[in-house]
């Protein structure tokens, strides 16, 4: 094996392992090439403007991430979250006065309540979770419709507590980021360090074996959809502090979106690999593409084509990598072998 | 030994049912401390059923369970561990996107203040293992790409890092070369001498009467015999078994070879297999012997189409046939039994009639559709032919046992009515009851007039079943053995290339 060689697939095994610095690379690459054109998208503002934009659907990433490495995927955190941000709202208009951390409560609730229920219905019933947070997408967003139908939640409803959060920086990062960030950084690491967690990765890398290993799978795939519902919900409060306004389509659409992030942030769909930090990079890319095709003048039809390429190159780089890995493997285990 | 002491593990009358099917009527085992006791029974015979509820995956309906001669209850996999008891299954059980060292330590991970898990000190104790194991596995690096020997390593220090008192082997040699299956026996000996009790089950004798101090035989979901490996003989152990005799096992019939099905002219695939020619005639069972590694599959998967070649041709009845394409090989009267019957073989989620039927869909059709009742009628006909063991014909082929599954894919292909067969490794990990009924259904297949080209690492069946041995050494033919010059050591000799007997 020449040294050239054996340089590359060490490289590889590090990409391999340490995605998230791959996805970093893209941002900066991504960011670098649309400032050549246009400076100013490499400011202080626009970059304030990508990562608010990126905020909700990083913090559902942090959920999405926990659920999709126990090998399942929760389709039903867009509707979640807008139910939760319509309740919110809705109880500011008819409450005001009502305190925030009340309302922040109230929120996650309706998160944690949505999530409960998919993972109830996923662990004892052992329905597919692709079909029950489905199913969980259009029953929440019926529900919506039910309570909400006409009904347009107005900022004067809001108050400026909560608004604030949604346009007031911290050290020049705006505050509606800097929450996700934070969960980011505690989900990330939390996912390393604990047991139970560990276990996450170990049941969605082989379900039977996580089984025979007498791992909790139910109360794990249980919880992991709580924790996305609560992401869910906490970002239903986030959108009304945002926005201000909420109507019955709050957040339409996000699940696919989310899912899209984690891919893209090389966790792996079919579970047991891939990181919160990752996920989050994967939401921040699909982000600042979105802003750089508006910032170079593309027609913004061209953004769902880029984010599904980008899908694809993921997937394709990921294979590719986890070839080159098990072909490293095999050499030096030959070569170990004499 | 047997006699020393109170049994680590004792069970007595051990019954389990399944609805109406009894996989356990009486199961009976005593393990000591520090022996290697060989677990043996044809595959339904209620092995697996006894090492579920040792490890607590199954409950017993009936039976005295007993751990150091007290009764020992286990709600689930967890207690059985918790009592010291480990299994090391066939299929592998470790987590792919893990490291070797979570794999070893998953849910006991070592903890640092605010029960965070501290890698350091984690890998620095499975090292530690792995040295007394004399093993050298990188605690750190992911568990994917891991050999099954190694993986088999990590199963192990696994279990003794719970200090596991009675380990259960489940086939675990049937993956390894000569090499691993002997760093296996050297690991089972220090385990022994560190007082652990082993449950060795195989199918392979020799590597029994090589290992273990004492076997336990047992057929039907019933306690056959207990017996020290002194006292016992190869023989003896198979006629427990099967209750019949070995000489039954191979059943080879003497037919008058007919015309050439199958010529292979000059057959070269750069680095694989270099200038492979040979015939097969019709009635004939033409084996391709070899050590693992010298080509044999590939020359095979070559002819039906899966791999490319380079050089040379085939043909099929005297017509050349075009390589490169499997559908064309099968449209062409050739059936492929590959080694991997459960990746390769079979779907394994789909009903035993569509399994049977998938090879014969071009006869089977009505039109645009699938004629079922036809299709029913095909599958039922040749379970009964093969003998197939099955409750309905519309269960998932993987309720079955292996020996059952590889009756399944032979059904599939014999359905098809092929000229040419091959069959590569038939017998592979399958019980030495359902054994002899494969190679009853091969020597059939040539009675009928096909051609049976058969891969196989297993000597005895070799020489038990081909008319002409072909022995491929590093991608060449090394000799061809007519069936009456044919013995083990000339086959090794030419394996080897020690004296080329050409």
């Amino acid at each position: 094996m020449s040294r050239a060689n054996s340089t590359s697939s060490r490289v590889a095994e590090f990409l391999f392992r340490f995605r998230e610095v791959a996805i970093l690379g893209v941002i900066i690459v991504v960011v670098g090439l649309t400032a050549l054109k246009t400076p100013a998208f490499a400011g202080l503002s626009s970059i304030q403007q990508i990562l608010t934009n990126a905020a909700l659907f990083i913090l559902l990433a942090i959920g999405e991430t926990v659920v999709i490495v126990t090998r399942n995927v929760d389709l039903s955190v867009g509707s979640t979250l807008g139910l939760s941000a319509f309740v919110v709202g809705d109880l500011y208009t008819h409450h005001p006065g009502t305190n925030m951390v009340l309302a922040f409560a109230v929120g996650i609730g309706v998160g944690v309540l949505c999530g409960a229920l998919i993972g109830v219905v996923v662990t004892l019933a052992k329905v597919p979770s692709l079909v029950v947070s489905l199913a969980g997408l259009y029953v929440y967003r019926g529900v919506l419709n039910i309570i909400g139908i006409g009904v347009q939640i107005e900022p004067t409803s809001i108050p400026m507590s909560l608004q604030k959060i949604g346009f007031l920086n911290v050290l020049d990062l705006p505050w509606i980021f800097v929450i996700p960030f934070v969960l980011v950084i505690v989900a990330h690491y939390a996912l390393r360090a604990f047991r139970a967690n560990r276990e996450l990765y170990a049941i969605g890398s082989n379900p039977t074996a996580a089984e025979l290993a007498g791992i909790p799978v139910a109360k794990r795939v249980f919880w992991a959809f709580v924790v996305s519902g609560a992401m869910a919900g906490l970002g239903g409060v986030l959108f009304v502090a945002e926005f201000a306004t909420v109507n019955a389509t709050a957040g339409t659409g996000y699940e696919l979106l989310v899912v899209a992030s984690c891919v893209i942030g090389g966790v792996a769909i079919f579970g047991g690999a891939g990181t919160v930090l990752g996920a989050a990079f994967g939401a921040i890319l699909l982000q600042v593409i979105n802003q750089s095709l508006v910032v170079i003048n593309v027609s913004p039809f061209w953004d769902q084509a880029l984010a599904g390429a980008l899908i694809l190159v993921t997937i394709a780089v990921d294979r590719l990598l986890t070839l080159r890995v098990a072909r490293a493997v095999r050499l030096k285990e030959e070569a170990s072998h004499g | 030994m047997s006699d020393q002491g109170m049994p680590v593990l004792s069970m007595r009358g051990m019954v389990k049912t399944f609805g109406s099917v009894v996989a356990l009527s009486d199961g009976t085992i005593d393990l000591y401390a520090g022996e290697a006791h060989a677990f043996l029974g044809e595959n339904g015979a209620g092995k697996s059923t006894m090492v579920k509820i040792m490890s607590g995956v199954h409950q017993p309906d009936a039976g005295q369970f007993m751990l150091d001669g007290h009764p020992a209850h286990f709600g689930g996999p967890h207690d059985s561990q918790a009592a010291g008891i480990a299994v090391i299954y066939q299929e592998p059980t470790l987590f792919d996107d893990l490291t070797v060292a979570e794999n070893i330590f998953l849910g006991r991970q070592p903890l640092s203040r605010g029960r965070r898990i501290n890698r350091r000190e984690m890998n620095r104790r499975v090292r530690e293992i792995f040295s007394q194991l004399g093993v050298d596995i990188e605690p750190s690096r992911l568990a994917r790409g891991l050999s099954v020997a190694d993986q088999q390593m990590v199963e192990i220090a696994k279990s003794l890092s719970r200090e596991a008192r009675i380990m259960v082997m489940d086939e675990p040699t049937a993956a390894l070369s000569r090499s691993e299956v002997e760093r296996l026996f050297a690991v089972v000996n220090t385990l022994r001498q560190r007082g652990v009790a082993v449950l060795f089950i195989s199918h392979r004798l020799e590597e029994v009467f090589e290992l273990c101090q004492r076997v336990t035989i047992m057929r039907d979901g019933a306690f056959v015999t207990t017996k020290p490996i002194e006292e016992t003989s190869v023989d003896e152990i198979v006629r427990s078994m099967v209750g019949r005799d070995l000489s039954a096992l191979y059943p080879k019939s003497e037919y008058e070879p007919g015309r050439e099905v199958l010529t292979v002219e000059r057959l070269t695939r750069e680095g694989v297999f270099t200038d492979v020619s040979f015939t097969v005639r019709a009635g004939e069972i033409v084996a391709l012997a070899g050590l693992v590694g010298s080509g044999r599959s590939e020359i095979a998967r070559a002819i039906f189409g899966i791999d490319r070649y380079d050089a040379g041709r085939v043909l099929l009845n005297g017509q050349p046939l075009k390589g490169g394409s499997p559908t064309r090989a099968m449209e062409a009267g050739i059936a492929f039994v590959p080694e991997d019957r459960r990746q390769q073989g079979l779907v394994m989620d789909s009903a035993i009639d569509h399994n049977v039927a998938l090879a014969s869909m071009k006869r089977l059709r009505r039109g645009l559709f699938l004629h079922r009742a036809a299709e029913s009628r095909l599958a039922r006909d040749w379970a009964t032919k093969v003998q197939l063991k099955f409750s309905r014909l519309s269960d998932a082929v993987n309720t079955l046992s292996g020996g059952n599954q590889q009756k399944v894919v032979l059904a599939k292909w014999l359905a098809s009515d092929p000229h040419l067969i091959i069959v590569d490794e038939p017998t592979r990990g399958i019980d030495v009851g359902t054994k002899s009924e494969v190679h009853r259904m091969i020597d059939e297949l040539a009675g009928r007039g096909m051609g049976v080209l058969m891969i196989s690492s297993e000597m005895p069946e070799v020489l038990g079943m081909a008319d002409r041995i072909l022995v491929i050494r590093e991608g060449r033919l090394s000799a061809e053995l007519p069936r009456a010059q044919a013995d083990e050591t000339a086959i090794m000799r030419a394996a080897t290339g020690q004296g080329v007997a050409r």
